[in-house]
């Protein structure tokens, strides 16, 4: 297969806020080839979750969707029934609790094995057979024992292997992963990112990696997608994004996170706070009220996500400010 | 911890904590002088947030001892005048600005009930050391009459820091007090709790899991694992030059720039 495996084209989602529908997410474009990852990084309200939940058809009750998602031949937004069920098994989620997605008064082998027994009709023996060999994949090496065991009787970071286990036990093509690690310790996250990204090359899997930090995304990611205020900021190869942006905010993200290798008497904090796409205005730049290069001309439209130098870039004075937007030294 | 002269502003000697059969902590021991700041740092699990709790007060040690500004505080007052000297002592930002504050409670109003209960000061006198505080930690007059339900994540941890600072303690705790925030409003926060070190001299407690932030706003460290002190020091020596294996992986683990995870034998 050539073409892209998903491909999502002019998504708009609407939702209920305060009595209003109001947009959460604004013309969000992107493909992703099979076998590729894709971070998508943004703070809060920027639309990371949303856009991921919209791919997996799970966003909340009364949303308005426009523009398309597409997943191989098939329109995501019109499938029903058994086809929606068969969609659900290729495209599996991870999310930040894993606490809050497991029964909690179900063994973990019974989690693990639901999906293959009830949806693809596989013999109970042969799913925990599947399930063990699965568990030896994330780095558990007595599945057999933890099937027996409870949500309660773990970890943290040994129930999020056991949730990306089960996800990849059908054996999905997507895989959309929403700040996976953000509640582990780090040392942990570090095993659980180095287990993602091992699965990733086994399995030629696709990953949608959802988070705050453009570090942890460009450490398994080929592409990173930066989003502000619902609207995608930049698209960037992920080597390529801390040291040369094509977006001020995501040099003003990059800027702004401590550095662990320099102590610096004040960090270059971003004035303001981050909008939500429903608060964002609907003509003009919606980082510029927070940007110290806007000018005049941010404030005329909101501008285009338009190529430049490989990657994309949603702002007006993108070609000007080109070479000005790295990090210089702090004082 | 190398001794820089002047009684200790807070002395911690041989604490233990058990619950059970748990030893959340084990003979941990630090001091440092007035002015100075102190990072705890570790994982989940590793007794920080305990050792931070018995400091308040919120729970008593098993054994070992904790001296604020030269008075005790291993053992629970008696009076309520010794409660609010304690107050005057120590003070703590938690984690969690959603849970922390009182959701009746204006901004203004959570500031002046500290100063009316530490100062008895007159209304007068409140009232401007109120607009004081809520200016100093970036409140503007709007935010400082509004309700925590309406403010966000970073303007009510501000309304924790000026809650705190109210009391004019010696000693500030902060408990992963910028760990929820979003970076672009983590920096606001951390160049605001550096200010502050400069114009007044209280001295902080940082009790994180970050080592980047650790280094900001830091002078000294000490790394704990699984209750015990591993490691100790200036807290750049220790990121720039770990020595314990814990240590190490903890700096390892830290993600930046070009940075690939490895996978731990295991």
């Amino acid at each position: 297969m050539n073409g892209p495996l998903l491909e999502v084209d002019g998504l708009t989602v609407l939702l209920d806020v305060e009595g209003a529908q109001r947009a959460v997410l604004r013309d969000i474009s992107f493909t992703m080839r099979p076998g590729e990852a894709v971070g998508l990084v943004g703070e809060s309200g920027s639309g990371k979750s949303m856009t991921a939940r919209a791919i997996g058809r799970l966003l909340p009750r009364g949303a308005e969707v426009q523009g398309a998602i597409r997943f191989g031949d098939s329109e995501v937004g019109s499938l029903s029934g058994a086809a929606l069920r068969r969609y659900r098994g290729q495209v599996a989620m991870i999310f930040q609790d894993p606490r809050a997605h497991i029964n909690p008064v179900r063994r973990i082998g019974d989690f693990m094995t639901e999906a293959l027994r009830t949806n693809l009709g596989v013999p109970a023996e042969q799913a925990r057979h599947r399930a063990v060999d699965m568990l030896a994949q994330v780095g558990i090496e007595d599945g057999a024992r933890r099937l027996r065991q409870y949500p309660h009787q773990m970890s943290g970071g040994m129930l999020q292997r056991i949730m990306i286990a089960a996800a990849l036990l059908t054996e999905p093509r997507l895989l959309l992963a929403d700040e996976p690690t953000t509640a582990l310790d780090v040392t942990t996250q570090a095993e659980v990112m180095a287990i993602l990204d091992g699965l990733r090359q086994d399995f030629g899997l696709t990953v949608l990696f959802i988070t705050h930090d453009l570090e942890l995304a460009a450490a398994i990611c080929d592409r990173t997608v930066v989003m502000y205020a619902g609207q995608i900021a930049e698209v960037r190869a992920s080597s390529l994004l801390h040291d040369d942006p094509l977006h001020p905010y995501t040099a003003a993200l990059a800027a702004a996170r401590p550095d662990i290798t320099q102590t610096a008497h004040r960090l270059r904090a971003i004035p303001g706070r981050p909008l939500s796409a429903f608060e964002a205005p609907p003509s003009e730049c919606a980082f510029a009220p927070r940007c110290p290069h806007a000018r005049d001309i941010c404030l005329q439209a909101v501008p285009d996500l338009a190529e430049l130098d490989g990657g994309l870039s949603r702002c007006a004075r993108a070609h000007e400010l080109r070479g000005q937007l790295q990090e210089v030294p702090r004082a | 911890m190398p001794e820089t002269g002047g009684a200790p502003v807070l002395e911690v000697a041989g604490l233990r904590k058990e619950f059970g059969d748990l030893v959340a902590v084990d003979d941990v021991s630090f001091a440092f002088p007035p002015g100075r700041s102190l990072a705890i740092v570790g994982e989940s699990g590793s007794g920080k947030t305990t050792i931070a709790r018995m400091i308040v007060g919120l729970e008593r040690p098993t054994r070992g001892t904790i001296t604020a500004c030269g008075h005790d505080r291993s053992r629970p007052v008696k009076s309520a005048r010794d409660r609010r000297r304690r107050g005057r002592e120590v003070q703590i930002v938690f984690q969690d600005p959603y849970t922390s504050l009182d959701p009746r409670q204006t901004a203004e109003a959570t500031v002046d009930e500290v100063l009316r209960l530490h100062h008895g000061w007159p209304a007068d006198r409140r009232r401007a050391r109120v607009a004081e505080l809520t200016e100093l930690v970036g409140l503007d007059a709007r935010q400082a009459r509004a309700l925590p339900r309406s403010l966000s994540g970073g303007q009510r941890q501000r309304v924790a820091i000026a809650r705190a600072l109210a009391a004019e303690p010696a000693i500030l705790i902060l408990d992963e007090s910028v760990a929820a925030l979003d970076v672009s409003i983590q920096a606001q926060v951390l160049n605001l709790l550096a200010d502050i070190r400069d114009e007044t001299s209280v001295s902080y407690v940082l009790i994180s899991h970050d080592l980047a932030v650790v280094r900001q706003l830091t002078d000294e460290a000490i790394v704990l694992y699984r209750g015990e002190v591993v490691e100790r020091g200036r807290t750049a020596q220790i990121l720039d030059d770990p020595q314990h294996s814990y240590t190490r992986r903890l700096r390892a683990s830290v993600p930046r720039p070009g940075w690939k995870p490895a996978r731990r034998a295991s």
